[in-house]
């Protein structure tokens, strides 16, 4: 069997991994500079498609072409995302249906923007093993429906993957833990990442990991916490310097450059926090430079119910499974916002035990679906997988009532039969319409998609149409219908609510080769474009602020220095521009520290002084 | 395999009483067998067929792990109810507690119309515990004594023990019913019970 790749496809970040022959082992496999997370962050440029580092570096200069964080769109029409993207900086399409993104002067489906990811860790993979990868192992939420886990598949076969397992991100940790630490027994996986929290409780038990039930929120992650720090930024911004933004005219929130340059300082001011009880803010802005500092109580008042609101999905879960948090063996943190102390103490709290987390929570899903991808090439036989199905599954019966086929925390693959007829004489179409959810009626469930079974025209009553619905290993639907009188399949067309045709999947595998990624050397430049622009702002708006504050020949040199740097960034050499850049750098360099310098005093100023001393003991 | 019923399937005779622990370690067993896994190398028809036979042994297991769902199984095997057709039966109240349900019907169509007055409150609410009791005794009584009088039965007697088997699950059926009415006029929702409830019965 030929090579299975294993790829954690993150909010965030993704990484590809594979299990090395000679130990057994997983491994992350690392990009030419030695970073195993990609950042999930593509932009589209005039020059082509460009993933990863380089794309994250841009996000603030090209915030409408630069797409983040778009598992949180994958699968999903117009209404589930309204409140998303009002904090979404890049435009979509309106319409109905599926979400389609208006970027780089195209409009782009997630699952395309999550191929060109998907194309990177595969190429990634490919200059490793020195041959091509066709095939992998994903991982998606386990609280992921249908239409998200379909969408995942579509963007594996656009970057021409055949993805041949979706594998739940929290059950792949436990395969990592357990092969490598996990003691038999009942541990409960608690998996916050970016955009999406899971909890899943497993038995462990003679190499079987099955899953008694799992719980979740696809819309709740680190960006999350970053959004309401950023908005509380806001609010204090607007009070703190209403003086600089009334006389320029600025409506910071309406900038989404402003906007993101806050979201990006946000989160990297509640990074430093998990470490560091208090931490400064620093957000250059075009006519003023905001500073304060912040500390991780009040971090904490802010985060806290969101926090909170990850408690009630464990303690669903644990209800599913029958158990009580005194059940749980084990418990093992994933993802980046496990990280924050708060998040820590409340699962502590809750299960009454320390978390584990001796395995790097960034990697520890990755690690997981290389192995079930190794499960799946034959080389691990004495691990079995059984995961069950997050979300109950249903058709609409007589009044929008929803009728359960298969509930939700049913072990995977597993499968319902159910008897129709016709209700008109000589009915040849009957329709069937599939959802997912936990709720009584139809409209508050999430619609998979219509099912049309053609039959050949009989009395009313007379069929007997026996309809299969079966959940394969991956989570995702398939139907059979046959009329049982006649013996002959019946014809199905499917119609996904949230989804893409199969005509929509072919033509965007042709788009995605006239679409091409950025080759190495124009990605290079683009990057080195991308840093020369990031300086020439800051420069910019150093040399507004400052330009009294240091001698007319250092202002001089730094005028010179931009200048050079304007005139190379026009150009297309590479090596020109870098040494431009760092020259401008240079230049700066005094002119910073001046700067830096004043808003400190600035700050003191204000306040007096034992206030800030004693804030600082 | 895709042809038996769910006691064969673990290769168990057609009796209440199950040892949970080595209907695990059989399901693992068989998981392991037949998973798709397993067989990702197999031809398209193979590993469809792969997939319903670890389909079947899922559901089976789910079944006859829950004492009640095995018990309602049990009921739909004899009496040739496997595949389900149309919606489920609507739950009956049980005559012996006609009387008693009347009381709690009236009260609660009350509720709907208006408010309700606090004695009121307090008189449902020490109802639905009683009810709540009483469920627990029916379940017991299904999981325990007639799970054991099905089987020690004799063939003649089957008739029988299966009419009190399903009486018995009728019964459990219509108080969880009427509690969760309870529970929904008394603005105490209890969702997870609610989502149970629209959970039909297996079918295969
Ligand atoms: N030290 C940290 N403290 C708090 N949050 C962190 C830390 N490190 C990473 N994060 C957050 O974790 C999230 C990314 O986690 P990750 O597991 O990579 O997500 P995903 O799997 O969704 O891509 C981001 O929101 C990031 O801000
Ligand atoms: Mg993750």
């Amino acid at each position: 069997m030929s090579r299975i790749i294993g790829i954690d496809l993150g909010t965030t970040n993704s990484l590809v991994a594979y299990v090395d022959e000679a130990t057994g082992l997983p491994r992350v496999i690392p990009d030419a500079e030695g970073r195993p997370l990609l950042p999930s962050v593509v932009a589209f440029t005039p020059d082509g498609i460009v993933v990863g580092e380089a794309a994250r570096r841009q996000l603030a200069r090209r915030p409408a072409d630069t797409v983040y964080s778009v598992k949180r769109l994958m699968g999903r029409g117009h209404e589930d995302v309204k409140d998303e993207m009002r904090f979404l900086p890049f435009r979509i399409v309106p319409g109905e249906g599926l979400v389609k993104l208006a970027v780089g002067g195209r409009e782009v489906t997630p699952p395309e923007v999550s191929a060109a990811v998907l194309k990177a860790l595969k190429e990634r993979a490919e200059r490793h093993f020195g041959e091509p990868i066709e095939k992998a192992v994903v991982t998606v939420p386990a609280y992921f429906n249908d239409a998200q886990r379909q969408a995942t598949k579509d963007a594996g076969r656009i970057a021409g993957l055949d993805v041949v397992r979706i594998v739940n991100e929290p059950t792949a940790a436990s395969l990592a833990y357990g092969l490598q630490r996990l003691s038999e027994g009942v541990i409960a996986v608690y998996d916050l990442g970016g955009g999406t929290f899971d909890v899943s409780i497993l038995r462990v038990k003679g190499g079987v990991f099955e899953v008694l039930a799992t719980n979740g929120d696809t819309h709740l992650g680190g960006d999350d916490l970053d959004r309401v720090l950023a908005l509380w930024l806001l609010e204090d911004i607007a009070v703190r310097h209403h003086a600089e933004l009334d006389r320029d005219c600025v409506d910071l929130a309406r900038d989404p450059e402003a906007m993101q340059e806050l979201r990006l300082a946000a989160e990297a001011a509640k990074i430093r926090l998990s470490s560091e009880e208090r931490t400064t803010l620093t957000i250059p802005f075009a006519g003023f430079t905001y500073r304060r500092d912040i500390t991780r109580a009040e971090l904490e008042r802010l985060v806290e119910p969101l926090v909170t609101r990850t408690l009630g999905p464990c303690r669903r879960a644990l209800g599913d499974a029958g158990l009580t948090p005194a059940d749980i063996d084990e418990i093992v943190l994933v993802g980046g916002s496990t990280r924050v102390p708060l998040v820590r103490r409340r699962v502590q709290e809750l299960f009454g035990k320390a978390p584990h987390s001796q395995l790097n929570p960034d990697e520890v899903v990755a690690l997981g679906a290389a192995v079930q991808a190794h499960i799946l090439a034959g080389g691990f036989t004495n691990m079995l997988l059984l995961d069950v199905t997050p979300l109950s599954l249903g058709i609409e019966s007589l009044g929008g009532i929803v009728n359960v086929l298969i509930p939700r925390n049913t072990t995977i693959p597993t499968s319902a039969r159910e008897m129709f007829t016709t209700s008109v004489d000589g009915q040849t179409l009957v329709d069937l319409h599939v959802v997912q959810g936990e709720r009584e009626l139809v409209k508050d469930c999430r619609s998979l998609g219509r099912f049309e079974l053609r039959i050949d025209p009989m009395p009313a009553g007379m069929p007997k149409i026996e309809v299969t619905f079966l959940i394969d290993a991956n989570g995702i639907l398939q139907v059979q219908a046959k009329e049982q009188r006649s013996g002959k399949a019946a014809s199905i067309e499917v119609k996904p609510t949230y989804g893409l045709s199969e005509t929509e999947v072919e033509q965007m595998i042709e788009d995605s080769f006239t679409y091409a990624e950025a080759d190495v050397a124009t990605r290079m430049l683009i990057e080195a474009r991308n840093e020369a622009d990031t300086v020439l702002v800051h420069a910019g708006r150093a040399l507004k602020q400052g330009a009294d504050l240091v001698p007319a020949e250092e202002r001089a040199a730094i005028e010179a220095a931009v200048a050079a740097l304007r005139a190379a960034r026009g150009g297309d050499d590479r090596e020109r521009i870098h040494e431009a850049t760092t020259a401008v750098n240079r230049a700066t360099e005094h002119l910073a520290e001046v700067l830096m310098d004043a808003a400190l005093k600035g700050a003191l100023g204000s306040r007096r002084a034992t206030e800030i001393l004693g804030e600082r003991t | 395999m895709l042809k038996q019923d769910y006691f064969s399937v673990f290769g168990l005779p057609r009796k209440l009483a199950i040892d949970t622990a080595e209907l695990q370690r059989r399901f693992y067993a068989l998981a392991r067998e037949h998973h798709p896994d397993f067989h990702q190398a197999a031809p398209p028809e193979e590993l469809a067929r792969v997939e319903a036979t670890s389909a079947l042994v899922n559901t089976a297991y789910r079944t006859l792990r829950d004492p009640i769902a095995r018990v309602d199984y049990l009921v739909r095997l004899e009496e040739g109810r496997t595949t389900r057709e149309g919606a489920a039966e609507k739950p009956k109240a049980p005559p012996a507690l006609l009387q008693e349900m009347f009381e709690i019907q009236e009260a609660l169509a009350e509720a709907k119309t208006g408010a309700l007055d606090a004695a009121t409150r307090a008189r449902l609410s020490a109802q639905r515990e009683g009810l709540r009791a009483r469920l627990k005794d029916e379940e017991a009584r299904l999981g325990a004594s007639l799970s054991a009088r099905w089987d020690g039965a004799a063939p003649a007697e089957r008739p029988a023990v299966l009419a009190a088997l399903k009486e018995a699950l009728a019964t459990r059926a219509y108080l969880r019913t009427v509690i969760d009415d309870l529970a929904e006029a008394l603005g105490e929702d209890e969702p997870s019970r609610r989502e149970d409830k629209r959970v039909a019965h297996h079918r295969h």
